[in-house]
This record gives structure tokens, sequence and C-alpha cells, in this order.
């Protein structure tokens, strides 16, 4: 018998599929969240930041069931995906990357932004007296500088989805191809009493969740600072 | 001229100040710290953005009621305490970063040359290198190398020796002389150190709490008797010359400041070099006949113009031209009340000791 049956291999695939493409979106919606946050003065930073940390300490199924919810028929954005002609989220592939999206949002906006508040005001000053634009000091210096931030969140990102559970299966059920990723297929085998398959896939899972810590840990470009 | 007339208030400051500044030489915005010269120089380049006001640059309002040109668009060049390389670039990255931005800018303005900046600062052999691995006084001459590589018309330095240690700092001063010497780009020059401002400055303007306290020529400037108080043990004045003769046996250099002659130790500088010597008020004393059997080596024909109080009552300064030019003394009351100073009177100064910078 292989190591991992053809279920579980696209359990696996979609996981990943899942968390690369959540991780991508979080890199464009993030970094200007984390750009806006480590630079603003306004009185909103606090309300701001507290609604990026909410995924830390919400558990995954209250997210889930809110997102259940609005994305439904009966929601306010089920309504508009409805309109537009996209159709319903829940129990989709693109509605798993929404609440993934969501769920993972710290994990992207701290790292970017405490090595945005690390590089300081001084190198930007610096870019504009040599000529540099506003945009233009985003992309080559704040961008360059701030590149081990990035490097973490993106892995922490991009681990953190591989490891979701609740907001799944709250608004994706149980669709294999679709929404049955690589823990809702666990979860399955636990429920099935197929302990065997459950203990394979959980180590693949371990596996590489140490992987990924290790690499975050210890291969960093800059050991220093992140 | 850079005409300046802004104002900003911040809690606990404030800075208010109109000022025309010659837009050619070295002038030192002189103060200690927190008297606003930091601020005034953010103001000029844009950086600080609280400030209301009028500023233009040369007939160029860059800033005024209605109009608000950003940093990027100024054609300054600025020079931080801290060299703030950019740590993700090669020195030369970080020359060629404001130099190709200033390029595209504005293609018809005369370049300097990037060469140019690089010999002048002496880091040829550092192009490939990181900031990370320089030392402090290269990465402040890559710091000052990269403002010049962006052909400013206007250099802004805010206490670029500051934050070195005087091996440094005595590392660094030849190149900012050179500056001075070879360029054409008027230059503002924060400071709070008197000796990098008389070794430096044309012009000086002093700062207190946010406020000008004085301003005008060098000498001018640092002869006002009621500025000394300020200066301390560094109010004193210098004089421009030129090396006049060289006394092999005795390693002495005789410097010609207009009629005046100084005699000075021998620093190696050649014959008919520029200049420019500091007196300290300390070291200058007042006699009615000029001494005989003294080892003073100066001594010179004045005349008193004022007198003035120093901050300690013992002590009072007085001012007097040396051939026209301004020297100031400082010596006790006692001293002065015995000799009878008063203005327009004729003496003898004896020099103790003069620098040559």
């Amino acid at each position: 018998m292989p190591l991992l049956s053809p279920t579980d291999l696209e359990a696996i695939a979609l996981t990943l599929r899942l968390a690369a493409v959540t991780t991508v979106i979080l890199f464009l919606v993030g970094t200007p969240i984390a750009w806006w946050l480590a630079r603003t003065r306004s009185r909103w930073k606090g309300p701001v930041r507290a609604v990026v940390a909410l995924p830390l300490v919400l558990p995954p199924s209250v997210l889930g069931f809110y997102l259940l919810v609005t994305m439904g028929p009966n929601g306010p954005v089920g309504w508009l995906t409805q309109t537009l002609g996209i159709g319903l989220l829940p129990f989709t592939f693109w509605g798993l990357v929404v609440g993934s999206v969501l769920y993972s949002l710290p994990f992207m906006v701290q790292p970017v932004q405490n090595a945005f508040e690390a590089i300081g005001e001084r190198p930007l000053e610096a870019a504009a007296t040599l000529r540099a634009s506003p945009l233009d000091r985003f992309f080559t210096v704040a961008l360059p500088l701030a590149l081990p931030g990035f490097v973490t969140a993106g892995i922490l990102s991009f681990a953190h989805t591989v490891g979701e559970f609740g907001v799944v299966l709250m608004i994706g059920g149980n669709i294999p191809g679709e929404t049955r990723v690589a823990s809702v297929q666990i979860y399955d085998y636990v429920e099935a009493l197929e302990y065997a398959d459950a203990h394979r896939l959980s180590a693949v899972l371990l596996v590489f969740s140490f992987v990924v810590l290790l690499a975050l840990y210890a291969g960093r470009p800059d050991g220093k600072r992140g | 001229m850079i005409c300046v007339s802004l104002r900003l208030q911040w809690p606990g400051f404030s800075l208010d100040v109109d000022e025309q500044i010659p837009a050619r030489g070295v002038t030192a915005l002189f103060g200690h710290s927190g008297s606003g010269k930091t601020t005034l120089l953010r103001c000029i380049a844009g950086l600080e953005q609280a400030a209301t006001g009028r500023l233009s640059v040369n007939g160029d309002v860059w800033q005024d009621a209605s109009r608000w040109v950003p940093t990027h668009r100024r054609p300054i060049g600025y020079v931080f305490q801290e060299p703030s390389l950019f740590a993700h670039l090669t020195v030369l990255g970080n020359l060629r970063y404001g130099q190709k931005r200033s390029r595209n800018a504005d293609r018809r303005a005369v370049q300097f040359d990037l060469e140019q900046a690089i010999d002048l600062l002496g880091i040829g052999h550092l192009l490939k290198r990181r900031p990370a691995a320089l030392s402090g006084g290269e990465r402040q001459r890559v710091g000052m190398a990269r403002a010049l590589a962006v052909s400013p018309k206007l250099l802004l330095m805010d206490e670029p020796l500051a934050a070195l240690d005087l091996a440094r700092k005595q590392e660094i001063l030849p190149y900012l002389e050179r500056l001075h010497n070879e360029l054409q780009i008027p230059v503002l020059y924060v400071s709070h150190a008197p000796d990098e401002v008389a070794r430096l400055a044309d012009h000086l303007v002093v700062m207190e709490a946010g406020r000008v306290l004085a301003s005008g020529p060098l000498n001018d400037t640092l002869a006002r008797l009621d500025l000394p108080i300020r200066l301390g043990e560094d109010a004193g004045v210098v004089l421009d010359g030129h090396v006049a003769e060289r006394d092999a046996r005795w390693h002495l250099l005789r410097v010609a400041c207009g009629d005046t002659s100084l005699w000075v130790r021998d620093t190696g500088a050649s014959l008919g070099d520029h200049a420019r010597v500091r007196i300290l008020a300390r070291d200058v004393s007042i006699a009615h006949e000029p001494k005989a059997g003294t080892s003073i080596l100066n001594t010179l024909p004045a005349e008193v113009i004022s007198l003035g109080d120093d901050a300690h009552p013992a002590l009072s300064l007085v001012q007097l031209a040396v051939d026209g030019s301004p020297v100031i003394a400082r010596v006790t009351r006692r001293s002065a009340d015995q000799l009878g100073l008063a203005p327009g009177q004729q003496v003898w100064i004896q020099i103790k000791a003069v620098a040559l910078l």
C-alpha cells in the first residue's frame, strides 16, 4: 500500500493550492494595511489593529459562522456575489480563500508592520532628499529593507493556512477536490475510526510544519531581525 | 539669496525665523541643542511639513501660502547626522540612487560628475562594499558624496561630524574644506561646535530657542560682544589671509592678513595658500607698550573699539581693531580698569596662541 492514497494526495494538493493563493492575496492586501499601521498617527490605528488581530483570539468557528452568514444567500456579501453573477461563495474553493485570507491576516500584517516600523523614518527621508517620489521610496527603499519581514510573513501565512480547520469546516464543508483540505481529511478518517490513515496524513502535516518553522528560524536571510 | 520666513509651533518649542541667508559659501547655523537649527534645516529641505510661512531660494518659491514643493522636487542635497545609507545597496548603489533620479528630473541641469564626488571624498576604494562594512567616517563620506551626486543647488548638512569621535572628525574635516574650496554650491551647515564653525563657515547665523540671535559675516558676528558669552571658552575670532613666509629654522609660518602678520606653527602649508587663523579671546592680553622680554610671538598694535561684560563678573570682553580686523580679548575687569581701557584708545595686544585652521 502506498504511503498516501489518491484521496490524500488530492487533499494535500488542494491544501497547498489554497495556502499559495491565500498567501499571494495576503501579500497584496496585507502590505498596504501594514504600511498604513506602521506610519499612521490616526486615531483609527488602534481599532484597525484590533480588527486585524481578531483571528488570533477568535474561535475559528465564530469567524466561520459569520462568514457563512454574510456570504450566504441572505447575507450582504452573498447578495453582492449573486448580483455580480459569481454565485454563492460558501462551499466553494474561493469561499475558502476568502475565509483563509481573513483568518491568516494577522500573520501577514504583524511581521510586515514590525519590519516597516523597524526601518524608521530616516531612510525614507534620505530617499526623498535623493529625488525619490513617495511611491518610488516605497518600492526601492521600504520594501527591500523590510524583506526579512516579508519572508517571515509569507512563511507564517502559508503555514497557518495549511493548518486551518475550523473556518474550513464551517464555510467549506467537505467536498472532495473543492473544499476537502488535509486537516478535514484527517478529521474524516478519525470520524470513520480509520486511525492508520489519520496517522499517515497527520505525520505528513507534522513534518511539514516542523520543516517550515525550521526554515523560518534557522534559514532566514537576516537572522537578527524579522 | 535664501529667504526664510517660517513659523512652527510644537508643544514646548516654537520656531520663528525671518532671515536672508546668502546663497554662496558656507553658512553655519550655530546654536545649542534645542535651539531649532536642525528644525530650520529640515523645514528648508521640506522634511518638516508643519511650518507655515514663505521660503524661497534664489527666487524659486519652495513654500508659501498656496504652494508647497515636496522634498523630492527641491534641488537640494542633504547630509544627515547619521549617514543614513541604504543598507540594501552597495556604496556605488547608494551614490547612483540619487544621481539617476536627479538626472531624470532635470536633463538640462549641469550634472555633477559622480567621479568627481568619489574623488573629492576619497571613496573610490569603497564602491563595492555594503554600508555595514564601512567605518563611521567612511559612511559619512559616502553620505556626503551621495548628496553631491544629485547635483544640488543647495547643500544642507545637519551636524555631519557630531556622531563621530575626534579622530574621525579630523579625517572628515579636510574633505569638508575641499567641498568649501572646490565647489560653488552654497552650503547650510548646522553645528553646535565652535571649532567647526570657525574652520568652515563664511557666514554665521546664531540661533537660540527657535529664534535667530545674530547673523552676518563670520568675523563680524564672532566679534560681537553680546555673543561671546554664549560661546564661553570658545569665544574668539578668525582672520583670513595667506601663507607669506616660512621660517625653516624655527618651524614657523608667517600668515599675512592684510597688513597684519601673525606667526604660527608650521603645519606644512605651502607659500601662497589661503590660510585661516583663529584667535581665542582668552589668549589675547592687552598692554600699553609693546613688551620686550616676553615669550609671546605675536604682538600687534590695536585700537579699543568697545568693552562688554562677560558671563563671570570678574571678566570683561574687549573688542579691538587690528588693522581693521576685529579681535576680542578676555581680561579681568580689574586689569581693564587699571589700564583705563576706553573706546578709541591705542594699545598693544599680545596673542599667546594663534591656531592655523
